[in-house]
């Protein structure tokens, strides 16, 4: 994992997309979130290069920028793959056949929590509550929910993505 | 008691991004009585309604408004905390999906009473999938004069923005929140100042939950009286129940206060799925304590609850049936706090570490008699000394299940076999 982090480079093109996204919010710190969440659409990870064109742009000192970034669970200083399944820790969840879950996914997929596929499709991440407890088991697959898993309809819906049968 | 929708009333019977059609449900009468009153009238309105925060401690919302009002400064804010990380808490991406109005109208009418002009809702990056939404939502409410300059013709002008979080459990403490609007990491800050003074931006400002605002339109449309018609002496209306884990009919209801929670479960949520026995419940939250099931007969209400060391909090009733075991889930919740403890101060940052590696030690049967006193005493100093409410507070669930399922603790110890955590292949 370190090693690909470390030889990660953002196409230079991407570079100037994203300090076009910055520039407008020089000397005003408190637009970081927004600067950095637009980026995240634009680069998979924040690599040194990215975060330091976002401090440059922004006038703000790089480390503030790294240290922002790698506070929120949902911004990646690490490489990951197209669609990051985010899969509910918490108790609710746990209660409901969460493990059945996630047994089913890294069989399908063939690696474990943390990681991701080697056609770099796929990351495997634990969440807290994502706030959908009313169908848990539930897991998100970037922007969308699906609940009421078991080992069955969550292959199901993993399948859809692998066949990239969703919009 | 019956079901009462006041703060669900439009769920699913207008469109939430339209706040035409809000309008026409009898939304934006509350905003339009406010204007023609003075700050000091709006506040006394909710005085007199007895409303009380639904985020957390339970805090009187007119307090923090007259604190605020009688700050003077040209610029000051209302939050919106609609963070919502409490696992097993869903109530408040109800009330944001479907009745966003609800929420906008409520902090116009706080700003007016505090003369702000400007309102941010926080909103967690789980739920970026309702940016769309409340994004349409605010600017209906512009179009239509509800919003921007000289709302509804009157000379107070209001403009709500959103921000995103992007996953920090911490976030939702009020402090924490300040800073991540500000572009920084969401460590909570010292108090004093306190936010009426001091918040967002160094101004004085006013953070409450989605559903405490969301009772602000109902109570200055229609009045205290009505309002303390509802609930109890101490704890006047309604309140959003998530009804969550091994129960039959899950979901988020409206209850007036002091519902009993037995009731809650059998009778209106059809008691414990595919027929099993009850645990335990988690009634207020990650942070709450564990009950057994003789305890379960008690009103929800804010005072109550916190008499018995619990917090109504979120209105977050998890249900735990007899397939599962405690110290597993107490392990769980360990894991939670640690995970996301932001490491600002050491008894929490440390502590959440050493007390979620002790359960463990426990329910792998490695455990031993003073570990559960090193728990308590460790707990003990977390309680005291840790910096925000989370370290403080993380070591309620712990120390309630020790007491009030011992016996499981004791029996890890002495080996005896445990279906949940002896089982081959267990994953967090
Ligand atoms: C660690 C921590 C997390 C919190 N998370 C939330 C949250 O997600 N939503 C919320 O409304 N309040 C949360 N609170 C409580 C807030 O700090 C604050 O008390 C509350 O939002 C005040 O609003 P109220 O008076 O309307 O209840 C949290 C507190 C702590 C200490
Ligand atoms: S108690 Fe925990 S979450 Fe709060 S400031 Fe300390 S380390 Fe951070
Ligand atoms: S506990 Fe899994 S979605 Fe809330």
């Amino acid at each position: 994992m370190e090693d690909r982090n470390l030889t990660y480079r953002v196409p230079a093109s991407k570079l100037v997309e994203i300090a076009k996204i910055a520039a407008p919010y020089r000397d005003k710190p408190e637009h970081l979130m927004k600067v950095i969440l637009q980026s995240q659409e634009i680069t998979p990870v924040f690599s040194e290069d990215v975060t330091a064109v976002i401090a440059r742009e922004m006038n703000i000192p790089q480390t503030q920028v790294y240290s922002f970034i790698t506070f929120y669970h949902m911004l990646y200083t690490e490489h990951r793959g197209k669609y990051v399944i985010h899969m509910c820790q918490s108790a609710p969840c746990h209660i409901r056949g969460a493990e059945e879950v996630v047994k089913a996914i890294e069989d399908l997929l063939g690696v474990k929590m943390g990681e991701t596929t080697e056609d770099n499709r796929f990351t495997l991440a634990y969440s807290p509550c994502l706030g959908v407890c009313d169908i848990s088991p539930a897991i998100m697959i970037n922007d969308k929910v699906y609940g009421n898993l078991n080992a069955d309809s969550v292959r199901e819906v993993i399948k859809r993505y692998i066949r990239e049968e969703v919009a | 008691m019956e079901e009462m929708k006041v703060l669900l009333r439009n769920v699913d019977k207008i469109n939430p991004k339209d706040a035409y059609d809000y309008a026409k449900a009898g939304g934006f009468e509350g905003l339009k009585k406010a204007l023609s009153m003075s700050r000091e009238e709006i506040i006394k309105v909710l005085e007199d309604s007895g409303l009380r925060g639904r985020g957390g401690a339970g805090f009187p919302t007119y307090r923090k408004l007259q604190f605020a009002n009688s700050t003077e400064n040209d610029t000051k804010y209302i939050v919106c905390n609609a963070d919502e990380g409490e696992p097993g808490t869903n109530k408040d991406r109800i009330l944001l999906s479907k009745d966003p109005c609800a929420i906008i109208e409520g902090m116009a009418i706080m700003g007016k009473a505090i003369g702000a002009h400007t309102g941010f809702i926080y909103m967690r990056g789980e739920y970026t999938y309702l940016r769309e939404v409340l994004y349409a939502a605010i600017d209906s409410c512009k179009e239509n004069g509800y919003l921007g300059e000289n709302i509804m013709g009157s000379d107070f002008s209001f403009d709500v923005k959103l921000r995103m979080g992007a996953g920090a459990y911490v976030c939702g403490e009020e402090t924490a929140m300040f800073e991540s609007i500000e572009g920084k990491r969401g460590e909570p800050r010292y108090r004093p100042p306190f936010p009426g003074i001091k918040g967002l931006f160094g101004k004085p400002t006013v953070l409450n939950n989605v559903e405490t605002i969301a009772n602000v339109a109902p109570i200055l449309d229609k009045g205290a009286d009505w309002y303390r018609s509802m609930g109890t002496e101490g704890s006047p209306g309604t309140k959003l129940f998530s009804i969550i884990g091994n129960v039959n009919k899950r979901g988020v209801y409206e209850f007036p206060m002091g519902i009993n929670l037995k009731e809650l479960i059998y009778d209106y949520c059809g008691g414990i799925a595919d027929g099993r026995g009850l645990l335990a419940v988690q009634a207020g939250g990650a942070s709450a304590p564990f009950i057994n099931k003789d305890q379960i007969d008690i009103p929800l209400e804010i005072d109550y609850v916190a008499s018995s060391g619990g917090r109504l909090g979120c209105g977050t009733i998890m249900v735990i049936d007899d397939t599962n075991c405690i110290v597993d889930m107490i392990q769980n919740n360990l894991y939670f706090f640690k995970e996301e403890s932001c490491g600002k101060c050491t008894p929490c940052r440390e502590g959440t570490t050493r007390l979620y590696e002790l359960v463990t030690k426990i329910s792998s049967g490695r455990g031993k008699m003073s570990d559960l006193a090193k728990i308590r005493g460790l707990g003990e100093t977390m309680a005291n000394t840790a910096f925000c409410g989370l370290g403080r507070s993380a070591t309620v669930p712990v120390e309630s299940a020790l007491q009030n399922f011992a016996d499981d603790f004791e029996k890890h110890i002495d080996k005896d076999f445990c279906p949940v955590c002896d089982r081959e292949g267990r994953v967090l």
